[in-house]
């Protein structure tokens, strides 16, 4: 093809790793290779680390995800390495001190994936109070025809929201929901100025003045686990529970035992502690809704990352800003 | 009021029944399937009111049958199944239960099209069979932004363009007449609203008019890239038609909360991914049936008072 023609060599190209199979979707695989030489560590039978070492001196950049963990041993396979990218909103799959010691700059994909998060966990909501899954079951099963008319669920509207993780994805959830007649609160690390909402610095107290919690905040090492049992018990018999940020936000054990014993209401998971393993105690639950980690998977959203992705990377080779770099200090 | 005799026509709301049955003298019509005639024979001339719903109402058979029947008091927004020309007719007052369930009825609109756009229930049931260790999960469509197409813009669809707003969608309606200050794009031609939006919500009353005006043709113009929410009555939608489209995918899903013959949903819709199916349940949370239980009784005691009906039809 001519256009092919007029390209660079391929190895002449500026080289990537990918720790995680880059591009997701086959429309960008050309565009992706006209660009960059791919450097794929799951096509060699050497270990990883070694298949790195071979390499070194050749890598600046790599493609990494939360699907395809790695240590900060792997990093230091790969002493030339100065930037990362991650598919990802969250970056605690990365040594960040690491990459702050080396100078090593890191980015993610961003506000991309913002709106479909927020959907999701409107629609994961929405989901447990209106029991829309289980209703679905009923149905599919035949049990409208015989046991008759289904079980009542919960009203919305009146609601009390509390968010854990105001950042933009908070943000889009608390807007959306305002427009269903939800009260809206929030914990975060520090107090709003540009928003309305009630502010707890607790986020006990927060629990035990809302309805439902969405969990959308960073996982770091002080928001570990945010979500114990104290939470939990705050947020009360009639309380649910939707976490769309990660598994570890919550303490996993606790929630199964919160849910099979009844002392919160119900919960809308995304993600989970051990993915893709979920606690069989939950695949029986009617009051629990299941999603396997698909928050962001949308063509619309994906279009938009892989624009994103390529863009950092020619920033970052071309020696221009990153378009959504991540703040390391 | 102890005296004056109400006659419910079907199990509704444990509720509304206590509440009943401490006010009126109440007869459950349901416990004399069996001998309806006889029933009616013996207790006619007692029963002043009727509490029906959007499944069992006031037919011109059982209006008819009841000779002292002043007030049909429905426990339901729905008025499809009274015979309102005769209880106009015969001087009968009828009475429903609007707004309380509009937030309900909006809020599963957005839970069908979330549900519905997002996989919720195939993610679920994913995960639940054990699927998700053995690899990938098909892409979703993405809500926020999507054009959404209103049939019928009352209270109920003017509640769901609100929320539909919040995830930046463009809207847009079709109904007999505009309505002036939405802001929203109307169409005078339902064909011309489904070929312009993503995402069509069934949201008007049925009426004659209303029958299968989602038909073979407006499901064409919607699309393969369509689908088709609806949370108003069954035979809105001809429904043969929406099942064949769905399963030629010549519509991209639907969420559906009604059906021409409740409880019966078509087989063929049973094993489809790209639809979610729920048994009827837009106004159904605890919260809001207690408050249309509330309205029922509350025009009922207008009613025998003499006072103004809350919420009149008829």
């Amino acid at each position: 093809m001519a256009a092919q023609a007029q390209q660079p060599e391929s190895k002449d190209l500026p080289v990537v790793l990918l720790l995680r199979q880059f591009p997701f979707i086959s429309s960008y695989t050309d565009i992706f290779s006209n660009k960059f030489r791919s450097l794929n560590p799951s096509t060699s039978s050497l270990p990883l680390n070694d298949f790195l070492t071979t390499h070194a001196n050749s890598i600046r950049a790599l493609i990494c995800s939360p699907q395809k963990p790695f240590t900060s041993e792997t990093l230091k396979c790969i002493p030339s390495l100065e930037f990362v990218i991650t598919t990802s909103t969250g970056i605690d799959h990365i040594d960040l001190n690491y990459c702050r010691s080396k100078g090593i700059r890191v980015a993610n994909a961003g506000d991309v994936f913002t709106e479909d998060v927020a959907d999701l966990a409107v629609g994961l909501l929405l989901s447990v109070l209106r029991k829309v899954t289980e209703a679905d079951r009923y149905v599919r099963t035949g049990f409208w025809l015989s046991k008759g008319e289904f079980p009542l669920g919960s009203k919305v509207g009146g609601k009390r929201v509390g968010i854990v993780g105001l950042g933009s994805i908070g943000f889009e959830v608390a807007k959306r929901l305002e427009a269903f007649g939800c009260m809206i609160s929030y914990n975060s690390r520090r107090k709003k100025s540009t928003v309305s909402y009630l502010y707890y610095p607790d986020v006990r107290d927060l629990a035990a003045n809302s309805d439902i919690l969405i969990i959308s905040c960073a996982l770091t090492d002080e928001t570990y686990h945010i979500i114990n049992k104290d939470v939990l018990s705050a947020l009360g018999r009639e309380g649910v529970v939707v976490n769309v940020g990660r598994g570890a936000l919550i303490d996993e054990k606790e929630l199964v035992r919160s849910l099979l014993q009844r002392e919160i209401k119900g919960a809308g998971l995304d993600v989970f502690e051990n993915e893709p393993a979920v606690p069989k105690e939950l695949l029986q639950l009617d009051n629990v809704v299941l999603s396997p980690h698909r928050a962001v998977l949308t063509p619309e959203s994906f279009s938009a990352f892989h624009e994103l992705v390529i863009a950092n990377l020619e920033a970052f080779f071309f020696n221009k800003p990153l378009l959504s770099s991540v703040n390391l200090e | 009021m102890e005296s004056i005799g109400v006659l419910m026509t079907c199990p509704m709301f444990n509720y509304l029944e206590e509440q009943l049955e401490n006010k009126f003298k109440l007869f459950k019509l349901w416990n004399f399937s069996e001998q309806k005639q006889q029933f009616l024979k013996e207790n006619s001339n007692s029963i002043r009111a009727i509490v029906g719903n959007a499944s069992f109402g006031a037919s011109s058979e059982l209006i008819d049958s009841l000779p002292k029947l002043e007030i049909v008091s429905s426990f339901s927004v729905g008025l499809d199944k009274i015979d309102l020309n005769k209880c106009k007719e015969k001087g009968i007052r009828v009475s429903n239960t609007p707004d309380v369930l509009t937030e309900d009825v909006a809020d599963l609109a957005l839970a069908l099209i979330l549900a519905t756009l997002r996989k919720i229930c195939e993610s679920d049931r994913y995960v639940r069979s054990g699927l998700w260790k053995r690899g990938d999960f098909k892409l979703s469509t993405k809500f926020t932004g999507k054009s959404v197409g209103i049939i019928g813009l009352g209270r109920i669809g003017t509640a769901i363009a609100k929320r539909a707003e919040a995830f930046n969608c463009p809207i847009s309606y079709f109904s007999r007449s505009e309505k002036p200050n939405t802001g929203y794009k109307y169409y005078s031609n339902i064909l011309d609203l489904a070929a312009n939006c993503q995402i069509l919500v069934v949201a008007c009353p049925l009426t004659e008019e209303t029958r299968h005006i989602v038909n073979r043709e407006v499901i064409d113009a919607l699309g393969p890239k369509g689908v088709i929410i609806n949370i108003g009555r069954g035979p809105h939608i001809d429904e043969p038609e929406l099942v064949s489209a769905l399963v030629e995918g010549r519509i991209a899903g639907a969420g559906l909360d009604v059906y021409e013959n409740e409880p019966e949903v078509p087989e063929q819709l049973l094993g489809l991914d790209n639809v979610v199916l729920l048994p009827h349940v837009g106004s159904g949370t605890f919260e809001t049936r207690k408050a249309m239980a509330d309205l029922v009784i509350a025009n009922l005691e207008a009613h025998f008072l003499n006072k103004p009906l809350l919420t009149p039809v008829v």
